[in-house]
């Protein structure tokens, strides 16, 4: 399959790995951002092919891991409402919040539907003009504007039976808090090749100047990632800072004029909690007042509802490269997909959960 | 709340155990076991039911019988390359044959909604009659209960089969060994994505057909190749991940599989790759695995091949002593990664 298979192909990928190798002459360590990434790089075991001098760390770009335990739990209570039917991606309905999750409301007779896209979410309101459609609506950067596009949709039709549960972030404010750590370890960073996509390349640029890291875009299959980390290899050897970019086939330096505009105009950046990390100030996006129409939390009143998160497990440490999954007592253990103990076990890309599902064997064969 | 700073150490309450069925129970995944094991085992304490495999087989007299019976809820009724009906023949039929034994008789229980237009359960029933002829199984028996409009979903099928399994041949997971090859009879997901199409209204370039087909004969010329057939599953709902899983544990062995040789249709693949599954856990109606001794298995191979629902079956693996309970595969890279049992249903991801 085009775009796929040659970005699989074991001899190339095998022949970036030996230029790795060949160009490393001391132990760096780099993150890559997004969830998506660190899912390529446990299923295919990048790590294995890589030398013991270059360590990863996985960050938090998992969007299902860092949605705040308060988001899920206004999720749940809103799903329970007798008029309300609450639209979801997928993913989403297997995180646990305080108390229960929205496959256990589902089991108690909650109104919840699955869709692939949010102008689904509209079509379902526009269908069904006796139920309050709300759609959580979460995410980064790369799926803001569909959810965006969903807002403005139902504003141009003047729905009244819609309303989202937004809970969006950024990646570069996570990068700069990360990068603004005393614990920090990175010196190099994979940034988000579909996050890029929609927003450019630009802010990546002012935080590769202002901590004088290098940065590159990469891609989501083993080749992109590869060739990625020989890309930041070479920088780091050399001594070079510089923003550059792997997957030149779907990021411009702009990135897509027509996604931010519509960015833009639906939503404004606001602070926001990330789960397992904290409030990162000017890491959200919020409805901008001109929609606030269509924003559960006040339609519904849900300020009201808050939660708190225990300290029990590692989360943090892990999403800052300072433990690995393995490194917890809890994991594969107390800590499973069943029932996780913290956000990076919830959703497939979490870097536990990746550990968990691919690379169990390392720990069992040791 | 108090706003943290990043060095935080936080994390999630753990959920209280589970006091209600959810949907991922019927997934034949990790939830699915959970319920087996600490519900229905503990129940009926039967040692032919602990064995786990897809159709008990038991002993009257001289005969032994192999029993299994399977409910039939899917959404849509109709699908590219099957319906209910047909489903409802070859699942049952597929389970028995697994388990070496000759299908021989069908009951089938209809669970009728309250409004159900007669035309589709003429359809369904057509096309279980077709499918029963095809299998050579009659269907001997049934029942039929009517639900008030609201408490079904158009129309349930449940059938129970049963078959003679003849002399000499006793097929089990635990029967499998370290060195075993393990065969599969073909590409793998197309029910799974099939259903998952109709149902969504998501439109690929080409149709992805349902591969539902009955394996009886493939089965019989599989067991006829060789005597060393240690076992046979068909890959249902949790694909072939699962089985594996369910005969890694059962069998106190590991399980090792190797990528390249595990075929999947370009189309499938595609569709994986929108929705972010791995074909590896999505369902199948048409397929199986043989577990063979090594010196066996070329010759079961092509047996395999003959057959018109197993040309392109190829050897995906070896049962090891290795890491017992675990499956592990040989990616494309030549790296190692644990391909593990899920826990619920795959979910389509968010990016």
């Amino acid at each position: 399959m085009k775009y796929l298979d040659e970005y699989r192909d074991s001899t190339i990928a095998r022949a970036l790995a030996a230029e790795i190798a060949a160009v490393t002459t001391r132990h760096w360590v780099l993150m890559e951002i997004c969830g998506g990434q660190t899912h390529t790089i446990m299923r295919y075991g990048l790590d294995e092919l890589l030398p013991s001098k270059i360590e990863l760390v996985h960050g938090p770009g998992c969007p299902v891991c860092v949605t705040p335990l308060e988001t899920i739990d206004k999720a749940i209570a809103l799903a329970l409402l007798p008029d309300v039917t609450l639209v979801s991606y997928g993913d989403m309905l297997r995180v646990p919040g305080s108390n229960s999750d929205l496959f256990r409301a589902k089991a108690q007779g909650a109104d919840i539907r699955v869709v692939y896209s949010p102008v689904e979410a509209v079509r379902i309101a526009q269908a069904n003009p006796d139920r309050k459609v709300v759609f959580l609506a979460i995410g980064f950067e790369t799926t803001a504007p569909a959810n965006a596009m969903a807002a403005w949709r139902a504003k141009q039709q003047n729905l009244t039976n819609f309303s989202m549960l937004v809970s969006h972030v950024l990646v570069p404010p996570a990068i700069r808090a990360l990068l603004a750590s005393r614990d920090n370890r990175i010196q190099g960073f994979i940034a988000p090749g579909h996050v890029c996509t929609i927003v450019g390349c630009q802010d990546y640029e002012d935080l590769a100047r202002e901590f004088s890291i290098p940065i590159v875009v990469g891609g989501f299959e083993p080749v992109d990632l590869l060739e990625a980390i020989l890309m930041l290899v070479k920088q780091l050897e050399a001594g070079d800072v510089c923003v550059e970019n792997q997957y030149v086939r779907s990021v411009t330096y702009a990135g897509n004029q027509h996604a931010q505009r519509i960015l833009k105009e639906v939503f404004e950046v606001a602070d926001q909690k990330w789960r397992g990390i904290g409030e990162i100030p000017r890491s959200g996006l919020k409805f901008r007042s001109e929609y606030a129409a269509y924003d559960a939390n006040l339609v519904f009143n849900l300020d009201v509802i808050t939660a708190d998160e225990p300290a029990e497990c590692i989360s943090a440490l892990v999403l800052q490269g300072l433990r690995k999954p393995t490194d917890c007592a809890a994991f594969a253990i107390r800590c499973t997909p069943e029932n996780p103990l913290g956000a990076p076990m919830v959703s497939s890309e979490g870097a536990c959960a990746a550990y968990y599902h691919y690379r169990r064997h390392v720990k069992e064969l040791a | 709340m108090s706003s943290k700073s990043i060095t935080d150490i936080t994390c999630a309450i753990p959920l209280p155990a589970r006091d209600t069925v959810l949907l991922g129970h019927g997934s034949g995944g990790r939830l699915s076991a959970e319920l087996v094991r600490d519900i229905f085992l503990p129940a009926f304490g039967d040692p032919e039911l602990a064995r786990l495999n897809d159709q008990a087989v038991v002993s009257i007299g001289d005969s032994r019988i192999a029993m299994t019976t399977d409910s039939f809820v899917i959404n849509p009724l109709f699908f590219p390359g099957g319906d209910i009906g047909s489903l409802a023949v070859n699942g049952t039929v597929n389970d028995l044959a697994v388990g070496g034994a000759t299908p021989l008789f069908l009951s089938v229980a209809f669970i009728l909604e309250e409004g159900l237009s007669m035309d589709v359960l003429h359809r369904v029933v057509r096309s279980l009659q077709v499918a029963a002829e095809a299998a050579n199984v009659r269907v001997v028996t049934g029942d039929t209960k009517v639900v008030e409009r609201g408490k079904g979903d158009g129309l349930f099928i449940n059938t129970t089969g049963i078959g003679l399994v003849p002399a000499g041949i006793s097929l089990s997971a635990d029967n499998a060994q370290p060195g075993d090859k393990i065969l599969l009879s073909g590409p793998v997901g197309e029910h799974g994505i099939a259903i998952l199409a109709q149902r969504e209204g998501l439109e690929f370039e080409t149709t992805i057909e349902s591969d539902c087909a009955p394996l009886h004969t493939l089965c019989a010329e599989i067991l006829s190749a060789g005597a060393g057939v240690r076992c046979m599953r068909d890959l249902t709902r949790g694909g072939l991940s699962s089985a594996l899983n369910e005969i890694a544990a059962q069998a106190k062995v590991g399980v090792e599989l190797n990528e390249t040789a595990i075929p999947v249709r370009e189309e499938v693949k595609g569709a994986c790759e929108m929705l972010g599954f791995d074909p590896l856990y999505v369902a199948n109606e048409g397929k199986l695995i043989a577990i063979v001794a090594p010196d066996s298995a070329e010759n079961v191979l092509s047996a395999m091949r003959r057959n018109r629902f197993g040309q392109q079956s190829s050897i995906i693996g070896t049962i090891t002593a290795a890491h017992v309970g675990l499956v592990t595969m040989k990616t494309l890279l030549g790296t190692t990664r644990v391909v593990d049992m899920l826990s619920g249903d795959q979910l389509p991801r968010i990016c």
